[in-house]
């Protein structure tokens, strides 16, 4: 009990209070701030990314509330309160209601683990890594539900297509996720962003990332996979029938989701809140999670407002025919390598301490040999894109020649 | 038993998963059920918590919620009929008796050495970390053969199952 | 601490539900359903007696490592029986075992 009572729970322990009380409220003070951060961001995030949409489709975006158009999102939500909240009467009541809150639940539980600070954290779990993969399956979850509860075909088979959609990408999201916990020895995040004091992962697998981002894309529903809000063929998809603030809270999860991959990623790929300074203050260190974040976030945005949306078809057999293989292949290139390097004494062993010089000859091998395989799938996608041409060359050319044909 | 934080965790878990286990078979509806199944293997995932197994109890999550539950979804939207069916159940009485007496007999089993001299009543302070597991799964002293086995059996069941479902005439 | 009974008596009474499940539903996929409540009351009982058991100073990880094996094999069994179901409903419209029958002699 000791060990746990630190901190703030100190201070209120020799100020007189009953030691359990202390714990807990020094642990409840704890879990609202964890859990408030993100709340509390989704509103600016909300704001970033109709700014951003808008600055890349040359508009100017949300301006007339507050300065530079900051208290919209604050406008919207209190116009979705004040909607009235429709429940079909077909529908599975409590299933209906629930699914909004697990939806929204299954991102905010993620922040528990994320290492803001070398110091401040939720809780440093000894699988940190696999507690990712395994809260995200709830949001999953949550989506069949909700596709189910409507009662409505167009939900139904919307919320089939996402859960396809987001099983798969699951596959390669958790072999590309297993890179940096290899290389790390750790499951923790906390050992993680440690072991990346000599070199970011990124660097050390640079394939392993590209994966990472593309089926994160996909688990998140952005462009180019972004089938969850089809709404050109869809009408939305599998939150058609919901209205007010139970829209608004899969909205909200969705706008946190992107970010807290950025968040994820950088931990897990860019070193966290390594950087300059960041052992001067907690603040600078925090301050350099938020811009890797934010930098890796930005990209999502810009992505989503520039590429067009793949059919489901195209996103499975790029999934299962080219991701799987990849991130496979990348796994034993890497844990290979990283094995035969540590036993002819060129890496070292343990990777926690590791300095920039030690790391040197493992970065490079590592890099030649990821550099490979990017220019083997390079070619096999230029061969590919060539065949692709020609093909839809080809139709076309029959095609005119059979319009040029009924003319005459 | 006094109250802490590991008893009312205890006592929470336990409604999860005796809750969940009834709300499956006695449901009607196939979907709930499969709802009520993720309930029930929550609570037994907050189990494998307290009893200091965090690694048991995400992978529990991942495997059950993440994958089985999804599939077992599809399978009862695949199967749309089975809503037509009428009854839910056959044999009532005799499952009920007999399922109440193998848990009376079993309840019996596990509390009669309470009274014995072998209670264990105290927990090691030490326990096996997930590093520990994951060494021992690769140790060929440990159980290296069974963990290849089951990869093995993993393959043939993903290959198995791709086989027997496949629509033939498409 | 929770004693190791009660993780016991939990465990058997998640065990019984699953039989009861298991003989009284009409349809395959309870069934399939019931058979994971089972497993997983095994699930319990090896964790608990792995935690509880007194092993000095020497790891013993059996009732880890069966446990996690269990995981697999529920997997396994859960990919494979759903696959079945699936079939059985393609051929014959229904997913009540006892109308699968035209094996029998």
């Amino acid at each position: 009990m000791e060990e746990l009572c630190t901190g703030l729970c100190s201070v209120l322990a020799d100020s007189g209070a009953d030691a359990g009380l202390a714990l807990f409220l020094s642990l409840l003070v704890g879990v609202l701030l964890v859990s408030g951060v993100p709340l509390i961001t989704v509103i600016l995030l909300i704001w970033i990314e109709r700014k951003v949409a808008a600055r890349i489709q040359d508009r100017i975006g949300p301006n007339r509330v507050g300065p530079i158009g900051l208290l919209q999102t604050i406008a919207d939500m209190i116009k979705l309160l004040s909607k009235e909240d429709i429940t079909p009467t077909a529908a599975d009541r409590i299933l209906y209601n629930a699914a909004p809150l697990v939806s929204f639940a299954s991102v905010v539980l993620l922040w528990a683990v994320i290492p803001f600070t070398p110091f401040h954290f939720g809780v440093d779990l000894e699988i940190g890594a696999l507690y990712f993969v395994a809260v995200a399956s709830f949001g999953t979850l949550a989506i069949m539900a909700a596709g189910w509860a409507s009662n409505n075909k167009y939900a139904l088979l919307g919320a089939f297509r996402v859960v396809a959609l987001l099983v798969s990408y699951e596959v390669p999201l958790v072999f590309a996720l297993l890179v940096p916990v290899l290389l790390a020895g750790s499951m923790s995040l906390v050992d993680i962003v440690n072991a990346q004091n000599g070199m970011w992962f990124v660097i050390l697998s640079p394939l392993a990332f590209v994966i990472f981002y593309i089926s994160s894309q996909a688990e998140t529903g952005r462009a180019p996979f972004d089938l969850i809000e089809a709404e050109s063929e869809l009408v939305a998809g599998f939150n058609i029938e919901y209205s007010g603030m139970k829209f608004g809270m899969f909205f909200a999860a969705e706008f946190l989701h992107v970010f807290t991959n950025g968040i994820i990623m950088a931990i897990l790929f860019f070193g966290g809140w390594m950087g300059p300074f960041y052992y001067e203050s907690p603040l600078i260190a925090f301050a350099w999670l938020g811009a890797k974040g934010g930098l890796i976030y930005f990209t999502t945005l810009w992505l989503r407002n520039t590429v067009p949306r793949l059919r489901i078809d195209q996103i499975m057999a790029f999934n299962w025919k080219f991701l799987v293989p990849l991130s496979i292949a990348n796994l034993i290139v890497v844990s290979f390598v990283l094995k035969v390097m540590q036993e002819l004494g060129f890496a070292p062993g343990d990777m926690l301490n590791a300095s920039f010089a030690e790391l040197l000859p493992t970065t490079i091998i590592l890099l030649l040999f990821n550099g490979a395989m990017i220019f083997y799938l390079l070619g096999i996608l230029r061969k590919r894109g060539r065949e692709a041409r020609r093909e839809a060359h080809g139709a076309h050319a029959n095609f005119a020649q059979a319009g040029s044909a009924a003319g005459h | 038993m006094e109250l802490n934080a590991i008893s009312i965790g205890f006592v929470v878990f336990t409604i999860f998963t005796l809750g969940g286990a009834i709300g499956v078979v006695t449901t009607r509806n196939l979907f709930q059920g499969t709802i009520w199944l993720m309930v029930s293997l929550f609570g037994v995932a907050g189990y494998f918590i307290l009893l200091s197994a965090p690694f048991l109890a995400a992978v529990q999550i991942l495997v059950y919620i993440g994958a089985i539950a999804i599939l077992i979804t599809f399978a009862v939207m695949l199967t749309r009929s089975i809503a037509r069916i009428k009854e839910r159940y056959i044999r009532l009485l005799p499952s009920f008796i007999g399922s109440l007496a193998l848990f009376l007999i079993l309840l019996l089993g596990v509390t009669v050495p309470i009274f014995g001299a072998h209670a264990p009543d105290s927990i090691p302070d030490y326990v096996a970390s997930t590093r520990d597991l994951g060494a021992a799964l690769v140790d060929e002293n440990g159980y290296v053969v069974p963990f290849l086995l089951a990869s093995v059996l993993l393959t043939a069941a993903m290959i198995g199952a791709i086989f027997i479902a496949r629509d033939e005439t498409a | 601490m929770v004693p190791l009974w009660m993780f016991l008596a939990v465990a058997a009474a998640l065990f019984s539900i699953g039989v009861f499940g298991v003989l009284a539903r009409r349809n395959a996929v309870a069934i399939l359903m019931s058979v994971e409540l089972m497993l997983n009351a095994v699930n319990i009982n090896l964790v608990a007696f792995w935690r509880y058991s007194e092993t000095g100073t020497d790891l013993l990880l059996n009732g880890y490592v069966f446990t996690a094996f269990v995981l697999i094999v529920a997997a396994a069994e859960a990919a494979v029986g759903l696959a079945i179901i699936i079939t059985v409903y393609r051929n014959r419209r229904s997913v009540i075992p006892e109308e699968a029958r035209a094996l029998k002699g």
